[in-house]
C-alpha cells in the first residue's frame, strides 16, 4: 500500500461526484490519469531528479478534497493585508481550489482577453477547450496524474491574435480550511500570434494550523510572436505543500518569462517543462527562494532544443538558513538540429549556516555543435570582505548580512517587467529578510507565519 | 587621540607587526611609509579591527578606550576610519542605502533618531562636491564597476559622510592617474580640521606632494625603523628603501 491508494480508492468511490463538479473535457482525462497512477509507484526521495523531496510523505496526510465544491468562507481581502500586492484592475481568485472574480474584474479586461473559469471555457468553448487542456502537459508525471485525477476546475488566460494586455491580470490562491485539504487547480494560458499578456499568481496559506497540499499543473502555450510573463510567488506556511508543474510550448520568435518567487513555504517543488514548436524563441525562467527553519524547495526543470534560434536563461537564487533544503536540478536539452542555440543555466546559493542544506545540479546536454551554452553553480556563503567593508562604515555584523542578503536577490527582482511588483518584491524580500523584527505600519505582520 | 603600544599583530598565526609604537595627535598628519610587506595594510587592517587579523601583543588606545577592545563598527562610530587600499564591490546594494545605513547606524549609537530624507539627501549632495564625485555613482551599487579612480573618491566620498576623528588612508594613492591623485588630495586636505587626524599610507612619495604630512614614519620589516619630518620622505624618495635595508640589517 502506498499513500496513493486513498486517493484512488477516493476518487473510485466518488467518480460521480467529482464528474458532477466539472466538465466533460477535464472528466475526458480522468481515466487515463487513473490508470497511469494505478500502475505506478510515486518517486521517494533520492530516486531520480527527486534528490530531496520525497512525494509519497508529502502525500501520505489524511488530505480532504473539495469534491462536492461546497462554498467555504474565505476572507478574500485578507491576503492584502499581509504581503500580496494589489496591483492589477483585474482580480480573479481561488479560495481554496474554487474559482471566484473580483467585482468587475472581467470587466477590466480589454478586449480580446478571456479570464474566467476553466469549467467555464471548456462548457462554452468545448474545441477549443479540447484542443488545449491536457495537451502538453505529460501524464506520466505523478504530478499531472493525480491533479487530472481530481481537479475540477481551474483558470483560463486566453490572449486573442495581436491583442497586448499591457495592466498585469492577477490570481490570488488562498487556502483556508480547518482540517487538512488538498487544493487542486489547472491554470491554462494561451497567448495567440502576436498578442500579449503579463500575470502575477500569488498563492497565499490563511491558516498557519492546517495541513494543506496545493497541487497545481500549469500548461503555458504562446503562439507565434506573442510574449507571456508570469511571476509565481508564494507566501504559504510550513504546513503547506505545493506540488507545481508548468508546461510551456513555445512557436516562433515567442517569447515566455516565468519566475517563481517562494517568501514562505513548507515544502515546494517548481518544475518547469519547456519546448519549442517554433524557431527563435526566447525563454527565461527564473526564481528566489528565501528558506529557513525545516522549510524545502526543490526546483526541476527541463528545458528542450528541437529547433534553430532560440534563447534560454535561467537564474535561479535561493538563500537557506536553519535547517532549510533547497535543491536545483536543471537540464537543457539541444537536440542535433537545434543549431545557433543559446542556452544559460545559472544556480547560485547562500548557506547561512551548518544546518542548511542545498544541493544543486545543472545540467546541459548538447547534440548539436553549433551552439552557445553555458551553466554554472555557486554554493557559498556570505563575503567576509563585504561584511568587513560595511562594517568599518559603522554597520553591525548582522545588518551587514541583512543588507547583502537582499542584494543576492537583487538581480532575479529586477528580471521582472511589471515594475509596480518588482518594487513590492523588494520591500517583501526585505522583510521577509527581518523576519518580523521590523514592523511595517500597514500591516500587523499577519504575512509571517507563528510556526 | 591614538596610541599605539608595542603592537604585535598577524594573520594565520604568522606575527606581521613585531611591536608598534606610534602616538598621533589632533592636527596631525602622519605618513606611514616602507616597501612591499613590511606590514602597512596589516596595520590599517589590524587598527579597523578586521577579524581575520590576529593581535598577540600590545595596547591601541583611542581617545581614551581601548581599540582592541571595540568590534569594528564601534570603531567606525567613535570615529575611526579606513580608506581601503582594494575597496570592496558591492553588487546589489546602492551607495545610497549604504551610507544611509552608516549614518543611521552611528546616529544610533549616540542616541539619535534617524537622519530624515530631506537631510539625507542635502548631506550626499554636499559630501559628493568635495571629490567631485556625481551623483550617478552615488545612485549604483557600493564600487561596482567604478574605475579605480572612481573606488577612491568614493572612499574619500564615504570619509566626507562619516565625518572621522581618525583617518588611515591605505594606499589611497595607488591606481591614480595625476587627476583623480590631485582630486583624492583635494578631498583629504578640506576635511582637515585642528579636531582630527590622518595617517596616510603610501609607497610613494608623489601622495605627500600633496597631503603635507608633519611626521614620516617608515615601516621595515613590522617595526617604525624611522620618523621624521616631511624631509624623510624625500630623502627615501632619493635614496630608495635599499638605503632603510642598508641601515637596519647595519644595525642589527
Amino acid at each position: 500500500m502506498n499513500s496513493l491508494t486513498q486517493y484512488i480508492d477516493l476518487f473510485d468511490h466518488h467518480r460521480d461526484l467529482v464528474d458532477k463538479g466539472s466538465c466533460e473535457v477535464m472528466n475526458a482525462l480522468r481515466s487515463e490519469a487513473l490508470d497511469i497512477l494505478k500502475n505506478s509507484e510515486l518517486p521517494r526521495k533520492g530516486s531520480e531528479n527527486y534528490e530531496t523531496i520525497d512525494l509519497p510523505a508529502i502525500l501520505a496526510p489524511d488530505f480532504g478534497l473539495n469534491l462536492a465544491r461546497l462554498d467555504i468562507d474565505v476572507n478574500s481581502s485578507a491576503p492584502f493585508q499581509c504581503g500580496v500586492p494589489h496591483l492589477s484592475p483585474s482580480i480573479f481568485f481561488f479560495r481554496n481550489d474554487l474559482y471566484a472574480e473580483a467585482a468587475n474584474a472581467s470587466e477590466n479586461l480589454p478586449e480580446g482577453v478571456f479570464v474566467g473559469s476553466l469549467k467555464r471555457f471548456c462548457m462554452e468553448f468545448p474545441i477549443e477547450a479540447k484542443k488545449f487542456y491536457g495537451h502538453i502537459a505529460d501524464m506520466r508525471n505523478p504530478i499531472v496524474a493525480l491533479n487530472t485525477l481530481f481537479a475540477q476546475d481551474g483558470i483560463v488566460v486566453h490572449v486573442k491574435e495581436g491583442v497586448k494586455c499591457e495592466k498585469p491580470i492577477q490570481i490570488v490562491g488562498i487556502l483556508e480550511n480547518g482540517m487538512p485539504l488538498m487544493a487542486v487547480r489547472r491554470l491554462l494560458i494561451i497567448a495567440e500570434k502576436d498578442s500579449e499578456i503579463k500575470l502575477l499568481v500569488c498563492d497565499h496559506t490563511q491558516n498557519n494550523e492546517t495541513e494543506f497540499l496545493n497541487l497545481i499543473v500549469s500548461e503555458i502555450i504562446a503562439e507565434e510572436n506573442s510574449s507571456i510573463e508570469i511571476c509565481e510567488m508564494e507566501e504559504s506556511s510550513q504546513k503547506t505543500s505545493r506540488l507545481s508543474a508548468a508546461y510551456v510550448a513555445q512557436g516562433r520568435e515567442s517569447h515566455v518569462s516565468a519566475t517563481g518567487v517562494t517568501l514562505y513555504n513548507g515544502i515546494t517543488r517548481n518544475e518547469y517543462h519547456c519546448s519549442f514548436t517554433g524557431p527563435d524563441a526566447h525563454l527565461k525562467l527564473s526564481g528566489m527562494a528565501i528558506e529557513d527553519r525545516q522549510r524545502m524547495i526543490d526546483t526541476y526543470s527541463v528545458v528542450t532544443h528541437t529547433l534553430p534560434g532560440c534563447h534560454t536563461d535561467e537564474l535561479f537564487k535561493y538563500v537557506a538558513d536553519d535547517e532549510a533544503v533547497a535543491t536545483f536540478s536543471g537540464l537543457i536539452k539541444v537536440m542535433k538540429g537545434a543549431s545557433k542555440t543559446e542556452a544559460f543555466q545559472n544556480n547560485r546559493n547562500i548557506i547561512g549556516n551548518e544546518g542548511a542544506r542545498v544541493y544543486s545540479k545543472p545540467t546541459l546536454e548538447i547534440y548539436d555543435d553549433d551552439v552557445k551554452c553555458s551553466h554554472g553553480s555557486a554554493i557559498g556563503q556570505l563575503d567576509q570582505k563585504q561584511i568587513f567593508y560595511m562594517r568599518t562604515r559603522g554597520l553591525s555584523e548582522e545588518q551587514a548580512r541583512f543588507l547583502l542578503k537582499q542584494a543576492f536577490m537583487a538581480d532575479v527582482i529586477d528580471g521582472i517587467s511589471m515594475p509596480d511588483f518588482r518594487l513590492r518584491l523588494h520591500a517583501l524580500v526585505e522583510r521577509r529578510f527581518a523576519r518580523g523584527e521590523r514592523n511595517c505600519n500597514s500591516c500587523k505582520n499577519l504575512c509571517i507565519p507563528n510556526d | 587621540m591614538l596610541k599605539i603600544r608595542d603592537l604585535k599583530a598577524g594573520i594565520d598565526g604568522k606575527e606581521i607587526l613585531k611591536g608598534i609604537n606610534l602616538s598621533v595627535n589632533a592636527g596631525e598628519v602622519h605618513a606611514i611609509m616602507g616597501p612591499n610587506g613590511s606590514g602597512k595594510s596589516t596595520l590599517s587592517m589590524v587598527l579597523a579591527g578586521n577579524p581575520a587579523y590576529e593581535v598577540f601583543d600590545g595596547k591601541v588606545d583611542f581617545c581614551g578606550k581601548d581599540l582592541l577592545d571595540l568590534p569594528p563598527e564601534i570603531r567606525s562610530h567613535e570615529g575611526l576610519f579606513l580608506g581601503f587600499q582594494y575597496p570592496v564591490e558591492i553588487p546589489g546594494v546602492s551607495m545610497v542605502n549604504f551610507m544611509r545605513a552608516a549614518i543611521n547606524a552611528k546616529r544610533k549609537y549616540f542616541g539619535l533618531p534617524p537622519m530624515s530624507a530631506s537631510e539625507f539627501l542635502k548631506m550626499m549632495r554636499e559630501k559628493r562636491s568635495v571629490v567631485e564625485l556625481d551623483n550617478n555613482l552615488a545612485s549604483r551599487s557600493v564600487n561596482e564597476g567604478f574605475s579605480g579612480g572612481e573606488k577612491k573618491r568614493n572612499e574619500i566620498f564615504q570619509m566626507a559622510v562619516l565625518e572621522p576623528k581618525l583617518a588611515i588612508l591605505d594606499e589611497t594613492d595607488s591606481g591614480l592617474d595625476i587627476d583623480a591623485l590631485r582630486i583624492v588630495a583635494n578631498g583629504v586636505n578640506k576635511l582637515k580640521s585642528a579636531n582630527n587626524a590622518t595617517i596616510v599610507i603610501t609607497h610613494y612619495q608623489r601622495l605627500l606632494d600633496y597631503i603635507k604630512p608633519d611626521f614620516v614614519h617608515i615601516l621595515y620589516k613590522g617595526k617604525i625603523v624611522m620618523t621624521g619630518g616631511p624631509d624623510l620622505a624625500l630623502e627615501l624618495e632619493e635614496k630608495g628603501y635599499d638605503w632603510i635595508r642598508n641601515q637596519s640589517e647595519g644595525e642589527e
